[in-house]
């Protein structure tokens, strides 16, 4: 291909690691990778982290710090090799012909100077000199991201923005230059699941606008799928796939992008009700250094010999040349198709279950926190009325600030409702801080917590921590409770002589694992899960499901599973909560709500899932205003993006409830018939 | 903003008078000790009694305290019994000779600290870094005491280049810039370590920071980036170390003023604690605290102004 | 600058057990060395063969400085120099550590406290700290010492009074952070009691920051026992204290500035050992 924007042929980066002693080891980051971007563009590179996703838009920045470096290959772009060029050239061509957009955008800002001054340096830096001309550039930019006052914004602090906000702010730096080429790297991870749909839809936008070619480097296929032409997928620094998107998608031929695909819940109905695939294994510094197929010890179809003994090359696939991958078996592998056994879910539930009370109840439950200085009080909570069944899962889904960790914490009771009741079993536990309840209401109830780095001690063993929780709650004798830990080790599917290790040497889904063993080590009735896979690579994401979903069902728990992932709750619940603003939205049977009609929130939040297995959709989402964290008033709490709102009714008076069938609740103030319907996207 | 600056006051009040009831009860509070101080060591025990009545100094601490605390709201500090003077006279007179000293190492310290500590923060990790971050290390290591006796023995005694006491009187024959250089140099050495030390840190972490990296890939250069980006992040959180420094510069320098006999504000404290004169003491501490707390104050404000995410709120 | 985070899962490989332990980078091991150096000089003081630190040798008084009978000279009461250095380290080593170890407990105790607990408790002793903190500390070592006497243990206390609010501080704000963990939650979630959290929760992870800081305070204590023998508060005479000996020999520098020089370069090299020893240890903290 002549006529590419970008080549890059042969790169390979290495790092040079300090490691805790003297000697120095070398780590080989990006591995003989070779690809094209053609003007006009957009490329996906997609892989799980430590895959080399980020040093192959650093190396093309030529920002490797100092102890990266290109040992073999070259990059091109406009015909020039950029490893020739002197330090000037080099600077004209970073921030003028070739932009980056970064993974957050907040650290990504200089704290203490304004949007504005941080914006006009780059048109200072490559189009003009005159300061008036760079200012009105960048109100113009600031305008086609679409944010609202592009001159107000101009003399903002970038912490008197939205994530979303910050975001659109960075790109309309990173596009006043009119690059040629925009590399985003990971842009809306930590974003909300709306905002990031909105954020991929501006840039998809812009980008046919203005022919720019995108290089865009994410883990989330969906996003990919959103906005790019063709992509790579990249595994232990090497590409193992490349090729159009809606062929990868729809017959990937490598192993490794088949787990991708398969490894994440959706929404689409013939997967329902089947368990996820998880990749086995981790990746390890072994593969990177394999001399056949990388991800040989972690695949499924793998040959001794045939894939470990040689180079594997890349290879188009028949039929479709523009198509390549890089295993030995591909041509070879069946058809592609999401399997998955049955999960236990589907066939465990028998239909007409005896209704009885439910196991835990809220009824009217709010949270105030006041806030300092006497400037009132901040409600993170108000009004949640639900219930959960025995045995059954409750998904509470919202974004971040909707108050779903607030909920959490008040079942387990690290904080005290300020209005309303809660009551398991019957008993009023909303006031109950955790200090004050009892041995056996604390043993019922546990909880998984989000952040696999913190939620276990680094100073005691693995095996302490579920012994001492053991002992503490069941009163149980050391000896026994040793033998315990063990057993419990091994229902997470972790070795029993683990038990001997920090959580230093476990890896974060092991930790999340262990996690789960401490709650089970209860005995509880309900387990609250706060995204628990959140913090996880996606691999991992499928283990630790199946895991919760196959040990609820062996052990008749009630789980709280809370998430802002909809695939995921669409994946484990039987109910589910959505939660805005720290206000119920909609309750109901998963059936009903993931059913129309829909909530006007719960029909964005479907509208934004970016789904791989229908790639090329693009969501109409709005995204909210300014304030990320405001009082929560009277009102609907979504009436700032609702675009179904009433005027002078939604944004004041508190939404009714409609009951669109039995146990199936919406708050809102249009009539059942004009709930909408369908989840509108364009393609 | 004025709020808060209020309300630091008020704090800032209420500790002053904590203080000076502390030093208060601390050099009066035994009845006894005052009259016998002022007698002597051959004084009668009925002559000791006589005179504690006499100067009122058997009534509740509380009512002398009060009494005390009047006198030095009208302004009258008292009378030193050391060096015979009024103790406002020879306050203001020892502490314009400490605020010289202070003024003049200031001046040294910080474009000292400064530019040492960026170099060093810029390249973290480098052979410049480790050179500076040692001799930083090394030289604050090193009490005044023994720099002094150092920096006299060679410039003093061996090259006779200096003075080796600066009593500031040019009857030595040496200049008042010239006295002032060893002084000078001592503080600045002892300090300067720690205070390059702390930019360092700062600049490091910054340079570490992703909006560095977006203001290099914007194309800019190097040196633009860290004056126009860098820079002003990095010397938010050392700015009120700086400042404080201002605090050790004028109550901190005991030891230097001693080693060089320089007639300055910590030496007239020691003297006066040495020889029990309370009166000094009492009105010494009490200016050291308030310049302490006023740097303090200080140091927060110019932090919050200096960081518009404090300064305009979340 | 070097942006690695994309491989930095795997540039942590498992550690082995136990290896990490007591590995000290070139600056940490330097200064473990000159420490232990002065403490083997403290511990074999009274079986060197050395004139006892008090004795005078009035007839080497002639010439004081350094020969063969004498090898750092004689101070001008004509006592070996070399000893009282040799029994002055004694003296430092034994004070500083006890203030040190003083101020670390009660900070550590106070910062956990106001840290898992807050409130008014939290309040009240952060005011305090504060006003300790920014207090001229010279000024009053001055007045209570003079005041009370310049005793060891009088010594002791000032130096934990006003070290500890700085141990306090470092405690509090780590505490505040920890205590956010989620395994604190878990730990209260089991029913365990604050003071099991405090001291088995939050204290071992704390530990890092705490043991460099106090590197530190004795390189600063070691200072300022100096400082107070050398104005003339500190130990009482004749006990052998190397400020108190700069302090008796300064006026004579012109003549003979061995006398100054040599208890200033002991007391010199102390302070840097500790101070490499934090360095060294900081750096093992952030590998
Ligand atoms: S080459 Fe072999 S081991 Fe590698 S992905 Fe293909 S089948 Fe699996
Ligand atoms: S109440 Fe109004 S603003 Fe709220 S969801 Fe319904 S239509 Fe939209």
């Amino acid at each position: 291909m002549s006529g590419a924007l970008l080549s890059c042929a042969g790169l390979t980066v290495d790092y040079a690691l300090e490691t805790a002693g003297l000697e120095s080891m070398g780590q080989r980051a990006v591995d003989d990778l070779s690809f094209d971007i053609a003007p006009g563009e957009a490329l996906g590179l997609v892989g799980e982290s430590g895959c080399g996703k980020t040093t192959v838009a650093l190396a093309i920045m030529r920002y490797l710090g100092r102890n990266g470096r290109i040992s073999a290959g070259t990059i091109s772009f406009e015909g020039r090799d950029l490893g020739q060029l002197a330090p000037r050239e080099l600077r004209q061509l970073r921030g003028g012909r070739i932009a980056m957009v970064y993974q957050d955008p907040h650290s990504s800002l200089n704290p203490v100077m304004t949007i504005g001054q941080q914006l006009m340096e780059v048109p200072l830096l490559h189009r003009t000199r005159r300061r008036a001309a760079a200012r009105e550039l960048a109100v113009r930019a600031l305008s086609e991201v679409e944010l609202p006052d592009p001159e107000g914004m101009m003399a903002r602090y970038p912490h008197q923005l939205s994530g979303g906000q910050q975001q659109r702010a960075v790109i309309a730096m990173a596009l006043i230059a009119e690059p040629a080429l925009l590399i985003m790297d990971e842009p809306t991870t930590g974003l909300d699941v709306t905002v990031e749909a909105s954020v991929l839809a501006l840039v998809d936008r812009l980008r046919r606008r203005h022919g720019t070619s995108v290089l865009f480097i994410s883990h989330n296929l969906g996003a990919v799928g959103r906005l790019c032409d063709r992509v790579g997928v990249l595994y232990a620094g090497r590409l193992v796939e490349l090729g159009p998107l809606s062929q990868v998608f729809a017959n990937p031929r490598h192993p490794y992008t088949r787990g991708l695909l398969a490894c994440v819940p959706s929404l689409a109905d013939e997967r329902r009700g089947r368990l996820l695939t998880p990749i086995a294994g981790t990746l390890t510094e072994r593969a990177r250094q394999a001399i056949g197929c990388a991800f040989a010890d972690r695949c499924a179809h793998a040959v001794e010999g045939l894939c470990t003994s040689q180079p594997i090359a890349l290879e188009a696939i028949e039929g479709e040349p523009e198509h390549v991958t890089r295993c030995v078996l591909a041509e070879r592998l069946p058809a592609f198709a999401v399997e998955g056994e049955k999960g236990p879910a589907s066939e465990a539930r028998p239909a007409a279950e005896p209704v009885t009370e439910p196991l835990l109840a809220a009824r009217g439950l709010g949270k105030r926190y006041a806030l300092g200085g006497g400037r009132g009080a901040l409600e993170a909570l108000r009004g949640i009325d639900l219930d959960l069944e025995r045995g059954g899962t409750l998904a509470i889904v919202g974004e971040s600030g909707s108050g779903k960790s607030t909920f959490a914490r008040i079942v387990i009771g690290l904080t005290e409702a300020s209005e309303g009741e809660l009551s398991f079993k019957g008993k009023d536990i909303a006031h109950l801080a955790i200090g004050r309840r009892r041995r056996d209401l604390r043993q019922r109830l546990q909880m998984i917590f989000q952040n696999p780095d913190s939620t276990l001690n680094p100073s005691h063993s693995v095996g302490y921590a579920l012994e001492r929780t053991i002992g503490r709650l069941h009163g149980i004798g050391r000896t026994q409770s040793r033998a315990d830990a063990r057993r419990l080790l091994q229902l997470v599917q972790l070795p029993a002589d683990y038990a001997e290790r920090l959580p230093e040497e476990l890896s974060g889904g092991q930790r999340q694992r262990v996690a789960i063993a401490r709650a089970l080590a209860a005995a509880p009735d309900i387990v609250v899960a706060d995204e628990p896979v959140s913090a996880l690579d996606v691999s991992v994401h499928a283990a630790i499901a199946n895991l919760l979903k196959e040990l609820q069902a062996r052990h008749a728990l009630s789980l709280v599973f809370i998430s802002h992932d909809i695939a995921l709750v669409r994946y484990m619940a039987d109910h589910v909560a959505l939660f805005y603003r720290g206000r119920l939205v909609e309750f109901g049977p998963a059936e009903a709500v993931f059913a129309p009609p829909y909530h006007p929130y719960t029909q964005m939040l479907l509208a934004s899932v970016p789904d791989p297995s229908t790639p090329g959709q693009r969501a109409a989402v709005r995204e909210a205003g300014t304030a990320v964290s405001q009082e929560i008033g009277r009102g609907c709490p979504f009436a700032a993006r609702c675009p179904w709102r009433i005027d002078r009714l939604c944004d004041r008076v508190d939404p009714p409830v409609l009951e669109p069938s039995d146990s199936h609740r919406i708050a809102c103030h249009l009539d059942l018939i004009d709930l909408p319907r369908t989840i509108e996207r364009t393609a | 903003m004025l709020r808060y600056t209020a309300r630091q006051l008020a704090y800032m009040a209420l500790t002053l008078i904590g203080v000076s009831f502390a030093v208060f009860v601390l050099n009066e509070y035994a009845p006894g000790d005052v009259a016998r101080k002022l007698l002597g060591a051959y004084a009668t025990q009925e002559q000791v009694e006589h005179l504690t009545r006499e100067l009122g100094l058997d009534r509740p601490v509380l009512v002398r305290y009060l009494e005390y605390a009047g006198r030095l709201l009208s302004g009258d500090l008292g009378q030193s019994l050391t060096f015979k003077v009024p103790v406002a006279e020879i306050l203001w007179d020892r502490l314009s000779n400490t605020f010289l000293l202070a003024a003049v190492a200031f001046a040294v310290i910080v474009p000292v600290a400064i530019l040492f500590g960026v170099l060093a923060g810029v390249r973290e990790g480098s052979l410049g870094d480790h050179l500076i971050l040692i001799g930083a290390n090394f030289i604050s290591s090193l009490p005044e005491f023994a720099t002094g006796v150092f920096l006299a023995s060679i410039f003093a005694v061996w090259l006779g280049w200096l003075p080796g006491t600066s009593p500031m009187t040019t009857g030595g024959g040496w200049s008042v810039a010239a006295q002032l250089v060893l002084p000078v140099l001592v503080i600045a050495l002892y300090d300067v370590g720690y205070l390059i030390a702390m930019v360092r840190v700062s600049m490091a972490s910054v340079m570490r920071q992703p909006f560095v990296r977006t203001a290099v890939l914007k194309g800019m250069s190097r040196p633009k980036v860290i004056l126009r980006h860098a820079l002003r992040n990095a010397l938010i959180a050392p700015f009120t170390a700086i400042l404080l420094q201002v605090n050790y510069l004028v109550a901190g320098v005991v030891v230097v003023e001693t080693v060089f006999a320089y007639p300055g504000f910590g030496r007239m404290m020691l003297q006066a604690a040495m020889a029990k004169d309370i009166a000094v003491v009492e009105a010494g501490t009490l200016v050291a605290v308030l310049i302490a707390m006023t740097t303090q104050l200080l140091g927060d404000l110019a932090y919050r102004l200096l960081d518009p995410r404090i300064r305009l709120g979340r | 600058m070097t942006d690695i985070s994309d491989i930095a899962p795997m540039s942590t490989p498992v550690p082995a057990r136990g290896t990490r332990r007591l590995r000290l980078s070139g600056a940490g091991r330097i200064g473990v060395g000159i420490v232990l150096f002065w403490a083997a000089a403290a511990l074999l003081a009274p079986i060197l063969p050395l004139p006892a630190p008090n004795a005078s040798d009035l007839l080497a008084l002639a010439d004081p400085r350094p020969s063969m009978a004498h090898w750092l000279g004689v101070d001008l009461s004509g006592r070996d120099i070399l000893s009282r250095i040799i029994w002055g380290a004694r003296t430092v080593l034994t004070v500083a550590p006890i203030a040190v170890a003083g101020a670390t407990v009660v900070g550590a105790l106070l910062g956990l406290l106001a840290g898992y607990r807050g409130g008014l408790l939290d309040t009240v002793l952060s005011r305090t700290s504060d006003v300790i903190l920014s207090f001229p500390v010279i000024i009053l070592y001055m007045i209570i010492l003079t005041r009370f006497g310049a005793s060891a243990l009088n010594i002791v206390l000032v130096i934990t009074v006003t070290k500890a609010p700085i141990i306090y501080r470092l405690v509090r704000a780590t505490t505040l952070e920890l205590s956010q963990r989620e395994y604190v939650a878990a730990a209260q979630m089991r029913g365990e009691s604050s003071l099991y959290i405090m001291l088995v929760e939050i204290l071992p992870n704390a530990r890092g920051p705490v043991v460099v800081d106090v590197c530190l305070r004795l390189g600063y204590t070691t200072i300022a026992i100096g400082v107070l023998g050398f104005l003339g508060i500190g130990l009482p005479p004749p006990t052998p204290d190397w400020g108190g000996m700069v302090r008796e020999t300064y006026g004579m520098i012109s003549l003979y500035p061995h006398m100054a020089i040599f208890p200033c370069v002991a007391i010199s090299t102390l302070v840097i050992g500790f101070n490499l020893l934090a360095v060294g240890l900081r750096r093992r903290a952030r590998a």
